[in-house]
């Protein structure tokens, strides 16, 4: 397992979990509980802080020697915002690494799928390495995987929702067909989403809402660390495949004929 | 426009339901996902009040949920305070013999400066409703000069047309509020007797045009306490739930402005409680679990710690309510209402921390808009 690397635009992750950095009671809070996460790859809302200031306390807060720092586009309407953030973010500084989130609905944060593909198109040709947040289309993801995105992140349910996954089937169906990381990315809300998640084959998963608004969100970052690493050694084990009818655990057939 | 769809609202089946609403009605509406109007009355009637711990707790947790543990964090920079309009309960009527300013570019930047200082990224421009002091230009010209220090920039001012605010979006304003009062258009006529604000119509299609203007954020609301409290909660949830269906792009927000002591000395028809209030921002959280649930210093300091947690997402604080308010103690501008919370903003965000809530300076760029 110790070789089990997660290998996204030739970086790799020992982790599979990435951890947003919004609706946390502080930052000291943040901070505890992506320690705990042991995640790699933290995103931030380029909305929320001010790269002009070095200072801003959500970016102080995270150790990026050890963490990716994933700007991303959240509050972008379209295309021409999302780029607009993104060369924002590079040209302050940030790595040219983007999540881009192109959300015209402020209710339920759908992904819109033509402004994704057309921000992402540019920005990869930018040379941005762009990991795109969509809804679970498989078609839109082998698109995005053409234009040249380092990843594709499906939601397993609504953002926020702490609904689980909700879209089984077309997940399966981009796992199986994609040839970059599937991350999936919103709607997680119990390390057994996390699990579950890892077990179909997604090579990591995205939380946010579910830690920070946890009882205890480092308790809880702990415990969807165990449960994404949990799902990915139960998907590198193989899963036995699931029956309709009763199989006893030992087979009897030799007995039975002998 | 809603105007349109306002027509056809009973008003008298509302008013059925906010009087025969029982505690089964409120049982029912507390087992559902998806409210409807009958269930939001329902939650502000007198027959929740048995129920108020379990409403409250489903409205923090599904706040807790949507938002997070954070309360964004704005302040409004009122710019004028003439007005030619006659509103008999607002210390703003023109007949009101009270100082009058309308701030300077000068002025502006040093207000803005001070507010700024506090840590403010968002900031709402307030004005009295007259064009002569405080037209489009000027306030175009005023969000243009503000836009380098702040993420986003709201307006209160009198309605205007789709082009203007388009104008307006042009030059940084990313959110419109606008207040219809009330709902009630008799009682509309007579608290409103003079000026443009006597028209109904007008006002109440002011969302639609600064949606389809471009506006990103559409704040609506109703002077809490001027009719019944209780038909112009549920109008209020009505047309927020238009807005969303039909301006899908743009997000809500809805406050809840009590009447207060204001020059003129106009006296509520309606007073709202404490615990009503309490009910009518919970029972907006369970209905329109998205929207942004505004609650200024028109509240007093211990009231808003209380309830806060219960549905609220963002405050004011420090709030000056006269032009020249935040760098002219010496200024001649009456206040439009006296605020209850006099906190400094920094107190404000040092309480939420007690509280475990983050108050968030800036959830907004300028490279939205």
């Amino acid at each position: 397992m110790s070789q089990d690397f997660l290998t996204i635009a030739g970086r790799q992750f020992r982790s599979r979990l990435f951890v947003g950095t919004g609706k946390f009671a502080s930052n000291q809070i943040m901070r505890q509980a992506i320690d705990a996460s042991e995640s790699e790859v933290v995103t931030v809302a380029l909305r929320r802080v001010n790269l002009d200031a070095p200072q801003d306390d959500m970016l102080a807060s995270i150790d990026i020697s050890r963490i990716l720092l994933l700007p991303n586009t959240a509050g972008a309407r379209s295309a021409e915002e999302a780029i607009r953030l993104a060369r924002y973010a590079r040209s302050a500084g940030c790595p040219n690494w983007i999540k881009l989130e192109v959300t015209p609905d402020p209710r339920y944060l759908l992904p819109d799928p033509i402004e994704t593909l057309k921000a992402a198109e540019i920005l990869v040709k930018e040379g941005f390495i762009v990991l795109p947040y969509i809804n679970a289309d498989p078609i839109l993801c082998k698109h995005l995987e053409e234009a040249g995105c380092a990843t594709v992140m499906p939601l397993g349910s609504p953002i926020g929702s702490n609904k689980g996954i909700k879209t089984r089937e077309n997940l399966q169906i981009i796992i199986e067909q994609a040839k970059v990381p599937v991350i999936v990315d919103a709607g997680l809300g119990a390390p057994s989403h996390a699990a579950e998640a890892m077990e179909m084959g997604a090579d990591a998963v995205l939380v946010n809402t579910a830690i920070a608004v946890a009882g205890n969100p480092v308790a809880m970052a702990r415990a969807f660390a165990k449960g994404t690493q949990a799902g990915r050694e139960a998907y590198l084990a193989a899963l036995a495949p699931e029956s309709s009818i009763a199989e006893a655990s030992s087979p009897l057939a030799g007995l039975m004929w002998s | 426009m809603y105007s349109d769809v306002f027509k056809t609202i009973n008003q008298g089946e509302l008013l059925h339901w906010i009087e025969n609403s029982t505690a089964a009605d409120v049982q029912r509406a507390l087992g559902k996902e998806k409210l409807d109007v009958r269930d939001f009355i329902a939650l502000i009637s007198p027959s929740a009040d048995e129920f108020l711990p379990k409403i409250a707790e489903k409205a923090r947790q599904l706040t807790v949920q949507r938002f997070g543990r954070t309360i964004l964090m704005y302040a409004p920079l009122y710019v004028s305070n003439y007005c030619t309009n006659a509103c008999v309960y607002c210390g703003f009527n023109h007949g009101n013999d009270v100082g009058r300013v309308c701030l300077t570019f000068d002025e502006v930047e040093q207000e803005a400066a001070a507010i700024a200082a506090e840590g403010f990224r968002h900031l709402l421009l307030v004005s009295g409703e007259d064009e002569r002091y405080c037209d489009t230009p000027y306030l175009a010209a005023v969000a243009k000069q503000l836009k380098p220090r702040f993420s986003s920039i709201g307006v209160e001012v009198q309605p205007l047309s789709t082009e203007d605010y388009s104008t307006l979006v042009e030059n940084g304003v990313d959110a419109l509020t606008i207040y219809q009062e009330t709902y009630e258009q008799n009682l509309y006529k007579h608290v409103h007797p003079g000026g443009k604000k006597s028209r109904f119509a007008w006002r109440l299609d002011t969302p639609d045009r600064g949606a389809q203007a471009g506006m990103r954020k559409i704040g609506i609301g109703v002077l809490l306490g001027l009719g019944n409290f209780r038909l112009d909660a549920a109008n209020v949830a009505l047309h927020a739930q238009y807005l969303m269906k039909n301006y899908w792009r743009t997000q809500v927000s809805v406050s809840f402005p009590r009447l207060r002591e204001a020059a003129g000395g106009y006296q509520p028809n309606d007073p709202v409680s404490d615990k009503d209030l309490f009910k009518i921002i919970c029972a907006f959280r369970l209905f329109t679990v998205d929207a942004v649930l505004v609650l200024s210093t028109r509240e007093s300091a211990k009231f808003r710690d209380l309830v806060f947690p219960y549905g609220v997402t963002q405050m004011s604080a420090g709030s000056r309510t006269n032009p020249g308010g935040y760098t002219n103690a010496e200024s001649i501008a009456e206040v439009q209402f006296h605020i209850e919370d006099d906190r400094t903003p920094d107190e404000v965000a040092k309480t939420l921390a007690k509280h475990g809530y983050e108050a968030v300076w800036k959830d907004w760029d300028k490279l939205l808009a």
